[in-house]
């Protein structure tokens, strides 16, 4: 997608040549691509400038060793001033007299109703017993959404059906029912709106003073753009917030959103929505933040979708068979399977960090990766159970027959079991030395 | 065209309308390009596109030997201009059938711009049938009904968690012997990056190939107006999954400047072909580049 801060940081310091000390000059070429890189992820301009500003007094006049790579050692400044700026993760507070009550604001689509479920769910597991309470009687069946999804979750709704709905007071006796129906949270799931319609925002007042929220949570998009600040601020002057859920984090954005709406708001990040399952909220990491928003490589998040791809007893028993030099094509063609689960291999490749710059003018064909991949498979499906496990036996009449089974040549065949043989020798080594736990089995590519 | 002069009127004070102002008078200084990067990005037109036209428009200056910063005005126009197209071939709907399949994220618009569209296209005296696709979301079938009903069009649908492709069958079929002319498939929300998902889309596309000639004749990608340097992303990858043929700008009545959309339209050479600019359902307007430059340099 984008070339990460470091490597045209890398470039730059390539071009300047070397020096004892980042010179001024230095500097300011380097703080150039910092800004460019936090604009390009979406970082609100001002706020890119404050930034940068601050960057300069720490990076003028630092020594920098010829053995420390001066790139690396500037993107650690950048990197440490963002986990700053991002601010440590937020709590709830649920504090004071019960019930708790948390209202979720927003603009329309940002993903309120979701967000309210995910939470309930969430307080539930810690021993809490949410409401959920259905205020938007302004977008079709967004009543509706949050009665399915109270009931999939079998989580407590409170609605009221009818012609003149009245947020503020449908909110107002959801709390009222909160000790009658034995909740001591309360979510006010608000209706979705700009942050300039004055009269909306007026009613969001109107709800605030009339139920006490115990925390005002504005549940903002993180593909947001130069916008997050005036959603922001918008929504903080008028409402009052008490913290941030970003959602539909799972997607490719950079997130600068985080860093505008944080700076100009003050308040903090508390969630992060992660995906489309009620389950999929979590709490917010701001050196994983730092990261993504420098394209630093999303390793942490490869190593999710990972986990979440893999199956762990699987991958357990697995790696017991590896580790007693048991590995044969039945595991080879599971472990193949697995992977092709996480993706196409362009977006994994893109995750790994500097794996960009290490494949700079090498294009990967991915139909021709993914057609080979299918041509693995079609070999393996071709053998039999027995030649599967102990491949040795494949001797040249059944490698013809496989080729002929599986539409290819016997040379890709003989091609398959090569490989097969050095990764089990790699794994012999493995064994010998130290091995990781779970996920550090060998790929194939 | 009301609404889309209101939102983009908006957008012009809130930021563009500064361009006037910076630009108004005097001699074009050092600043003066600073300023207008710095203008052009807040607008959320990209780092990349942004110094693109400021790297056009200093040749531009030298070329023509211009210093006053009110010549920049008209000349940024004409930049911005350049990167859609002259001309836009009106949709493809001349068919028996013409399918139009509503793609894009979660909470982009979709539902609520397909009931728009499907308003738009029957007061043309077409016979609009919407099919209910977003099997997944709960209540959003009901959410399409409810427009449904408010514009005056049948909706076809599945079963909640049921196969969106059967109901993309079953809205063919239903479609063809109601002697409609007009279908709109509204999908699930889905994140370009999630592999399955855009696979599945794959296949409801696929099933609207094999039922009708041709189809689906547009496929329309709907982008919130708020979104940054994310729609580019978008886009590229709902083009390689199902050949979009468009965007409709959604959410365009807020603060939003929307201005990806010229990095898309540079870029990938897709037409915009709609905005959204408002909850109602009139609250919708092809896309006319004209007003929206004018709009957005802050010029009545």
């Amino acid at each position: 997608m984008f070339e990460s801060l470091s490597e045209k940081l890398q470039n730059v310091f390539e071009q300047l040549g070397k020096h004892g000390v980042l010179r001024e000059e230095d500097v300011k070429q380097v703080l150039r691509e910092i800004r460019l890189a936090l604009l390009e992820a979406d970082v609100n301009y001002k706020v890119v400038k404050e930034f940068t500003s601050r960057v300069r007094e720490q990076a003028v006049g630092k020594e920098v060793t010829q053995a420390l790579n001066p790139a690396q050692q500037v993107v650690k400044i950048v990197h440490q001033e963002l986990v700053e700026t991002l601010g440590a993760p937020g709590r709830l507070s649920l504090t004071g007299t019960a019930p708790y009550v948390l209202m979720l604001v927003g603009l329309q689509g940002s993903g309120k109703t979701t967000t309210v479920a995910k939470l309930a769910l969430q307080l539930r597991k810690q021993g809490h017993f949410p409401l959920m309470v259905a205020a938007d009687t302004y977008r079709p069946a967004a009543i509706k959404q949050l009665e399915v999804l109270g009931r999939q979750l079998d989580i407590p709704v409170y609605s009221e059906h009818g012609r003149e709905l009245d947020p503020p007071a449908i909110c107002v006796r959801g709390v009222e029912q909160a000790n009658s129906r034995g909740a001591d949270v309360v979510i006010l799931d608000t209706a979705g709106r700009l942050q300039i319609d004055t009269q909306m925002m007026q009613e969001l007042e109107t709800i605030r003073e009339r139920t006490q929220p115990v925390e005002v949570l504005l549940v903002a998009d993180a593909m947001t753009g130069q916008e997050a600040v005036s959603i922001a601020t918008g929504f903080h002057e008028q409402v009052g917030l008490t913290g941030l859920i970003l959602t539909k984090i799972d997607g490719d954005a950079r997130g600068g959103a985080a860093i505008s709406m944080r700076s100009v708001t003050g308040v903090p990040i508390k969630f992060l929505g992660t995906g489309e399952k009620t389950n999929a909220l979590e709490l917010f990491h701001p050196e994983r933040m730092a990261s993504r928003i420098l394209g630093m490589g999303d390793v942490l998040s490869l190593i999710e979708l990972a986990e979440e791809s893999f199956d762990l007893e699987e991958t357990a028993r697995m790696e017991k068979r590896l580790r007693k030099g048991k590995f044969d094509l039945e595991d080879f063609l599971k472990q193949l399977r697995q992977v092709r689960k996480m993706g196409s291999i362009g977006e994994l490749l893109n995750m790994v960090p500097g794996m960009k710059r290490a494949l700079r003018g090498v294009s990967i064909d991915e139909a021709q990766t993914e057609k080979q991949l299918k041509r693995v498979e079609a070999i393996i499906l071709s053998m039999t159970p027995e030649e599967r496990r102990n491949p040795s036996v494949l001797n040249g009449s059944r490698r013809l027959r496989i080729a002929q089974g599986s539409g290819t040549e016997v040379q890709e065949i003989n091609q398959l079991i090569s490989q097969y043989r050095q990764m089990k020798k790699m794994v012999k080594n493995l064994n010998k030395g130290k091995m990781g736990r779970g996920l550090s089995l060998p790929k194939f590519f | 065209m009301k609404g889309i002069f209101d939102s983009l009127r908006k957008t012009r004070n809130a930021v563009f309308g500064q361009i006037i102002g910076i630009l108004g008078g005097g001699e074009i200084t050092a600043e003066s390009w600073e300023e207008l990067e710095a203008l052009l990005i807040q607008g959320d037109v990209g780092v990349h596109t942004a110094l693109l036209l400021v790297e056009r428009l200093r040749e531009a200056v030298r070329e023509e030997g211009l210093y006053q910063t009110a010549d920049l005005q008209r000349l940024l126009r004409k930049e911005i201009g350049a990167l859609f197209p002259e001309q836009t071939d009106p949709l493809n709907l001349d068919w028996p059938l013409a399918v139009i399949l509503i793609v894009g994220v979660n909470g982009s618009g979709k539902t609520t711009s397909i009931a728009k569209l499907a308003l738009r296209l029957k007061k043309q005296g077409r016979k609009v049938i919407l099919a209910a696709g977003d099997t997944f979301r709960a209540a959003a079938i009901e959410q399409l009904s409810i427009w449904g009903e408010r514009v005056g069009v049948p909706v076809v649908q599945g079963e909640p968690g049921g196969d969106p492709g059967a109901v993309v069958y079953d809205a063919i079929q239903i479609a063809k012997s109601r002697g409609m002319d007009t279908l709109i498939i509204d999908t699930a929300g889905r994140l370009h990056t999630q592999h399955n998902l855009m696979e599945e889309m794959k296949k409801i596309r696929h099933i609207v190939s094999k039922r009708v000639a041709w189809g689906p004749h547009e496929t329309l990608l709907v982008l919130d107006a708020t979104t940054g340097q994310n729609g580019l992303s978008q886009a590229k990858h709902f083009l390689a999954a199902v050949d979009v043929s468009g965007i409709v700008l959604a959410k365009l009545d807020g603060s939003a400047k929307g201005g990806m959309v010229l990095s898309i339209s540079a870029q990938l050479e897709l037409p915009i072909r709609f905005v959204g600019t408002g909850e109602r359902k009139e609250d919708f307007a092809p896309f006319d580049k004209d007003a929206f430059i004018q709009g957005l340099l802050g010029e009545e």
